[in-house]
This record gives structure tokens, C-alpha cells and sequence, in this order.
């Protein structure tokens, strides 16, 4: 049953981008119209599957890379349906979707078993919050990379005035950037927020709060990138350009942490090879 | 048999002149549809006065006296003689018509491909029409599917997408860079023509404010004025530069007025807000060296017009599809146009009540199983009479409506209680 709910909104999402992707070619809106529900459709089959799992598990579904995985593409697609009820733009989906079925696909394509005794230490009610705060401000500074990869398109075209197709699909730079603003605001408090009740939950688990795991070396890293970036576009007043070049290093750098350092380096924020659930 | 017919002048076939001579009275729309409606050989008539067309259209069963009376109309407005004027016409008729019309609705005749304005005042003549009581069923309907083309034409294709004059470009890039214009701050330095035809277009789409700079102060005073915008001295352009977002520069200056560290220095300042500099003077106002700096971004005239020319390409291509739009649409206005007479209505109504009768028949076959074929050839006769007797009526009176003038209205009203148009 859990599965199948999985399942079914990993071919909503599918379904959605592609519809989102002929969308870019087409332009029709009634396209991005439907396109739009079934991503809301498959939203909604993808939270009832993680609520599903929540409560099997008596914790957040995220002790495996594959479940992780998941939780990545919903938070995603969740903010992504936030910035679209604000911003109403329609092209958005179209960069936004296919990263969030990229990471449904991957997450479905891994491995796992599913974990059936889950222990003790996960039960803590810090780790729900931990993790949904960080991988909510990650779901934002996804929205951001693709903010900030829409506006290197664009800008690259005004700057060198040579104008291909994309360029009357793409909206203006001042609404790329002000997502992209948006989205860093929101997101920097919810990452700082999730690393603190993470080191909150390390100090109640295994006694200290910060272990120099390399996890949270790189996730230190990461938060100083976006927090230069943050600093930078409040003060100094970046914008455009710069800030979107530093967004998209930044979110690399997440990225890296997430899948690369979790899978190979880490010690108890690992997934301990792909079968994932049960470490230390 | 009822035709469509329509003259006109556009901007091909008149010179301006002559357009203006027809379209300079705003009385003249309203004599026209009087005209229109009392003349005998017109039935229904809608009539288009722009600065680039003048067009009337009718409904006739007497194509020759209604070209004749519309020519005379034509010729009293224009204050010349009917035959002097015909040179400069083009007539239509049946089909022809109706495609001349969506095409004009969906600005593919303009003057400039794409221009939106032309729809508003199609809508507006059609309002007149409707006021003016001139407009029956086949005009509503033309005019209808007309918006619907016109629609269709903005939203499938890309004809109304790109820009083909200088000054629009600009301000179509102008829209990519900052979304929308309103409350930006435009300086212009300069006061040459092209940048008051700018300045118009920056206002036109919302611009906040105008600012003049100029060597001469009165000039700039002078235009500040007509934009109710503020002259600012030429000495001033550094302190300027911190605020503007949008710079036209005109000036007959032989070196650039606008220097790479001037710009550089006030970034930084400004918070790096993007800075958009419109260069339509020759030689350059604008240093090209300023395009490299981040956030601001440099269009020369040289620049523009090859936006505008690849606009051009764009919007020829784009027009080959919005010509398939049109087709598709008048072969369906073809279709209901032929069911709109009194015989295939007729046919329609019969056709219906036998698939109705048919279609019971079947559904209750199964209860009629134990009749006698005599009995089931009463029921037959019995289904069949009923129906005919129910259309009896609504036939008549159909048949005798045939040559009155209100029969339109009556095969309108008969397709659409049936429900006989097809969707």
C-alpha cells in the first residue's frame, strides 16, 4: 500500500512534468493549467504516503538516502506550490518539476529495505523538527538554484542581446532574482533553525551537541556560503548576476552534502551503505 | 439567398490622406449605421473608422444596391466623387468577407502585425452597431467567432509577441529587465525626436517619472513639460545616474556623454539596482564598455534594430500559422451560415425528431416484445405520427416566415430551441 501511494505520485509528478515541459514548447497555458493540477494531485498522494510512513515508523521517514531522497522532492514541490500561489508563474514549473521527479526517481530506483524495528534514539521528537526544518530551507534554496539558473539564462541573453527561443518564455530578471531573493530569506532561517534543534537532538542522543561529523562540517560550509550570500544581498545590496552564480555554488555544495558526504563520510548521519535505516 | 459584403480602405490600398479625410468626423459611424439601417437593401450592417481603415460591412440580399448605397456613403464623407474614389477600395463578398474581418479583429492586417489596439476598436464598432440596432444574427455571430479568432491568434501564435519599432523594442526589453515599468524613474538626455517617441512609450506602459537632461536648458525644460516630468541640468547626469532606471540618450555629442568609470561608480551606490541604457544616438552617447558592468545593460541603435528586424522574421512565421487559425474558423462559419436557411433547418428539425423517435424505439423494445408484427407496425405508425405532429407547427410557421425579413431571428431562434447547431 505505501508504495503504491509513492507510486502513483511519482507518475503524477512524471506525468506533470512532462505536461510542464511541453508547456515550455508550446506555451499553451490550458498545457500548464492541467500540468498544474495533476503536480498538486501527486503532491497530495505524496504527503498521504509520508504521513502513511510517519506513523509507521513513529518518526520522520528519512533514515534511508531513498526515503530521504523522497522527502527532498516533497519539500520541493511544496514550496515550489508556495512561490506559485505568490508569484503565478507559469514557467517556474517547468525548471521546478523535473527536479523534483529527478530526486523521486532516484529515491524509487535505490535499493532499500523497508525498516521494521526503528531505534529508540530516532524517536526523539527533535528529529521530526530537525528534519523538516532543513529540508524545508532546502526545498527554498532549491527554489532559489532554480531561480538563479533561469536568470543566468536570461541575463546571458539581454547582456549579449543575441535572443533565442527561451528568451520570451522566461520572465523579466527583476522577477528571477526577486523569487530567488524570496526564496534565500525564507530559506536561511529554516536551515539555521534545523542545524540548531539538530545539535539539540545530537546533545539528547549522543551527549554532545556538535561532533565535527563530516556532515556537519560540509552542512557549516553550506550554511556560511548562503549566509555570505544572505549578508551580501541585504548590505551590499547583490543582486542579479553574483548572488544568482553564488546561489547555484551554494546549492551544489547542499547537494554534495546531502547525497556524496551522507553516502560515503559520515558517521551517524550516514545511510551506511543503501539499505539504509539502522546505524549506530 | 443572403450575402456578406464589405468595402473598405486600409492602409495599402488609401493614402493617408484619404483616410483621414474619411475618418476625421467621429460623427460619421453613427450617420453611417443610420444610413445603413434605413437603406432598404441593407440588412444588417457594422461599420470601422481607424486612422489606418475605414470599413463598412452588411448583410444584403441585394449586393449590388448595398456596394452602391456604401459607395455613395463613402463618397458623401469623403467629399469626392464616387468614382475617384473606388480606385482606392476594395470590396468583398461572401466568405472572402468574413475572413477580411477576422483577420482585421486579429490585427493580421494591420498596419503593424500584432498591434493590439485594433480589437478594442473593433469591439467598439461592434458596440455601435449593436446600439445603433444594426447588428442581427449572422453579424453577432460573425463578430462573436471574430473575438474568438482574435483570441485564438494572441494566445496560439506569436504574432503579437514581438516588437517591430525601435522605440517598442526598447521598451519590450526594458519589461524583461525590470517586469514592469511602473514607477521607474526614465532619464533622458538628450531632447531629439526619438527620444520623446521613447519617452512616450516608457510613459504609455507606466513609467514613474521623467527626467531631461539637455546642454540647452530651455529645450529640456520645454519637453520636461510635455511628459510632466522635471528638467535637470546636463551637470547633474552624475547625481542622476544614482536614481534613474531606465537612461535615453540622444545627444549629437561626438564623445560619449555617458563614460565606463562614471556608471562604475555610481553601482555601487545605487545597490547594484539594473540600470538600462537606451543609446539611440550616432555617434554612440553610451561608452560600449558599460554593457560589461554587472546589472546594467546597454542597447545601441544597431542593437535594437537587429532586435527589431529577427522580430520581424519571427512575426512573418508566426503569421503562417495565424492564417490556418483563420481558415480553420471561417470554414466553420461557412458550415453554420449554410444551416442557416429555411430548408436545411427544416431537414435538421425532421432529422432529430426520427433519431429521437428512433432512439425510444429501441430503449423500449424489449417491452414491446410480445406484439404481433400488426401490432408492432401500430406502434410504428403511432411513434412516428406523434413526433410529426409535435414539429408541425414550429415547420409552418418556418415556411411562412421564408420571405419576412424577421426570418433570420425566427431560424436563430428555432436552430437554438431544438439545439441544432452543432458545437
Amino acid at each position: 500500500m505505501p508504495t503504491i501511494l509513492f507510486r502513483v505520485a511519482l507518475f503524477l509528478i512524471l506525468l506533470a512534468t512532462g505536461g510542464m515541459i511541453v508547456f515550455i514548447i508550446k506555451q499553451q497555458k490550458s498545457v500548464f493549467t492541467w500540468s498544474y493540477r495533476i503536480f498538486l494531485t501527486g503532491f497530495v498522494f505524496h504527503t498521504v504516503f509520508l504521513v502513511q510512513q510517519y506513523v509507521a515508523l513513529g518518526t520522520a521517514p528519512v533514515l534511508s538516502l531513498k526515503s530521504s531522497l523522497g522527502f527532498f522532492a516533497w519539500t520541493i514541490s511544496g514550496v515550489y506550490l508556495l512561490f506559485q500561489q505568490r508569484f503565478r508563474l507559469m514557467v517556474l514549473g517547468s525548471f521546478i518539476a523535473p527536479l523534483a521527479a529527478v530526486l523521486m526517481l532516484a529515491s524509487v530506483s535505490l535499493p532499500g529495505i523497508p525498516a521494521t524495528v526503528v531505534h529508540p534514539l530516532f524517536k526523539s521528537v527533535w528529529l521530526p523538527i530537525h528534519v523538516l526544518t532543513v529540508f524545508a530551507g532546502d526545498g527554498m534554496f532549491a527554489l532559489a538554484f532554480a531561480a538563479s539558473v533561469m536568470y543566468l539564462l536570461q541575463e546571458r541573453q539581454i547582456k549579449r542581446k543575441r535572443f533565442g527561443t527561451l528568451y520570451s518564455r522566461l520572465p523579466s530578471l527583476e522577477t528571477l532574482d526577486a523569487i530567488s531573493h524570496r526564496a534565500l530569506i525564507w530559506g536561511f532561517p529554516l536551515l539555521t533553525v534545523g542545524m540548531v534543534t539538530g545539535a539539540i537532538y545530537a546533545q539528547q542522543a549522543l551527549g554532545s551537541y556538535w561532533r565535527w561529523d563530516p556532515k556537519e562540517v560540509w552542512s557549516l560550509i553550506t550554511w556560511l556560503g548562503y549566509a555570505v550570500l544572505l549578508h551580501e544581498r541585504l548590505t551590499v545590496g547583490w543582486r542579479g548576476r553574483k548572488a544568482a552564480v553564488l546561489s547555484i555554488v551554494c546549492f551544489s555544495l547542499l547537494l554534495f552534502t546531502f547525497i556524496a558526504i551522507s553516502l560515503w563520510a559520515s558517521d551517524y548521519h550516514s545511510f551506511k551503505s543503501l539499505e539504509g535505516g539502522l546505524t549506530s | 439567398m443572403i450575402q456578406i459584403v464589405s468595402i473598405g480602405m486600409n492602409h495599402r490600398t488609401a493614402p493617408v490622406e484619404l483616410r483621414e479625410c474619411l475618418a476625421r468626423e467621429l460623427g460619421n459611424v453613427q450617420r453611417a449605421l443610420d444610413a445603413m439601417r434605413e437603406s432598404p437593401a441593407v440588412r444588417e450592417g457594422f461599420y470601422l473608422s481607424t486612422c489606418n481603415r475605414v470599413e463598412a460591412l452588411c448583410t444584403t440580399e441585394a449586393p449590388e444596391e448595398a456596394h452602391g448605397m456604401i459607395l455613395s456613403l463613402f463618397s458623401q464623407f469623403g467629399g469626392m466623387d464616387a468614382d475617384a474614389l473606388s480606385g482606392s477600395l476594395y470590396t468583398l463578398e461572401g466568405m472572402e468577407s468574413v475572413r477580411h474581418m477576422f483577420k482585421v479583429a486579429a490585427s493580421l492586417d494591420s498596419m503593424i502585425v500584432g498591434e493590439p489596439q485594433i480589437l478594442g476598436q473593433v469591439k467598439e464598432a461592434y458596440l455601435q452597431a449593436t446600439q445603433k440596432r444594426t447588428s442581427g444574427v449572422i453579424l453577432n455571430r460573425l463578430m462573436h467567432r471574430a473575438f474568438h479568432v482574435a483570441k485564438r491568434v494572441r494566445t496560439e501564435t506569436g504574432v503579437s509577441d514581438a516588437a517591430v519599432s525601435i522605440s517598442y523594442a526598447a521598451v519590450e526589453l526594458a519589461k524583461k529587465i525590470f517586469h514592469e515599468l511602473t514607477g521607474r524613474i526614465a532619464l533622458l538626455i538628450g531632447a531629439g525626436e526619438m527620444a520623446e517617441l521613447a519617452a512616450r512609450h516608457l510613459i504609455h506602459q507606466g513609467a514613474g517619472e521623467i527626467r531631461v537632461a539637455n546642454r540647452t536648458f530651455d529645450r529640456a525644460v520645454q519637453l520636461a513639460e510635455a511628459f510632466r516630468g522635471t528638467p535637470v541640468y546636463f551637470e547633474e547626469i552624475d547625481a542622476q545616474l544614482l536614481e534613474a532606471d531606465i537612461v535615453v540618450t540622444s545627444t549629437a555629442s561626438a564623445d560619449p556623454v555617458i563614460t565606463y568609470d562614471q556608471v562604475k561608480r555610481s553601482l555601487r551606490k545605487r545597490k547594484n539596482r539594473p540600470l538600462f541604457f537606451i543609446d539611440i544616438a550616432v555617434p554612440r552617447d553610451v561608452e560600449p564598455r558599460v554593457n560589461d558592468l554587472g546589472n546594467v545593460y546597454v542597447y545601441d541603435i544597431d542593437d535594437l534594430k537587429s532586435v527589431v528586424e529577427i522580430n520581424r522574421a519571427q512575426r512573418a512565421e508566426e503569421a503562417i500559422k495565424a492564417e490556418r487559425i483563420v481558415e480553420e474558423e471561417v470554414l466553420r462559419f461557412e458550415r453554420w451560415l449554410k444551416t442557416l436557411g429555411v430548408v436545411p433547418t427544416i431537414v435538421s428539425l425532421k432529422q432529430k425528431v426520427e433519431n429521437i423517435r428512433l432512439a425510444e424505439m429501441r430503449r423500449s423494445l424489449s417491452a414491446l416484445d410480445g406484439l404481433t408484427p400488426e401490432q408492432m407496425q401500430a406502434v410504428e405508425v403511432l411513434t412516428a405520427s406523434i413526433a410529426e405532429k409535435i414539429i408541425h407547427d414550429p415547420i409552418l410557421t418556418l415556411k411562412r416566415k421564408a420571405d419576412r425579413p424577421s426570418r433570420d431571428q425566427v431560424l436563430d431562434m428555432a436552430r437554438q430551441l431544438f439545439d441544432l447547431d452543432e458545437t
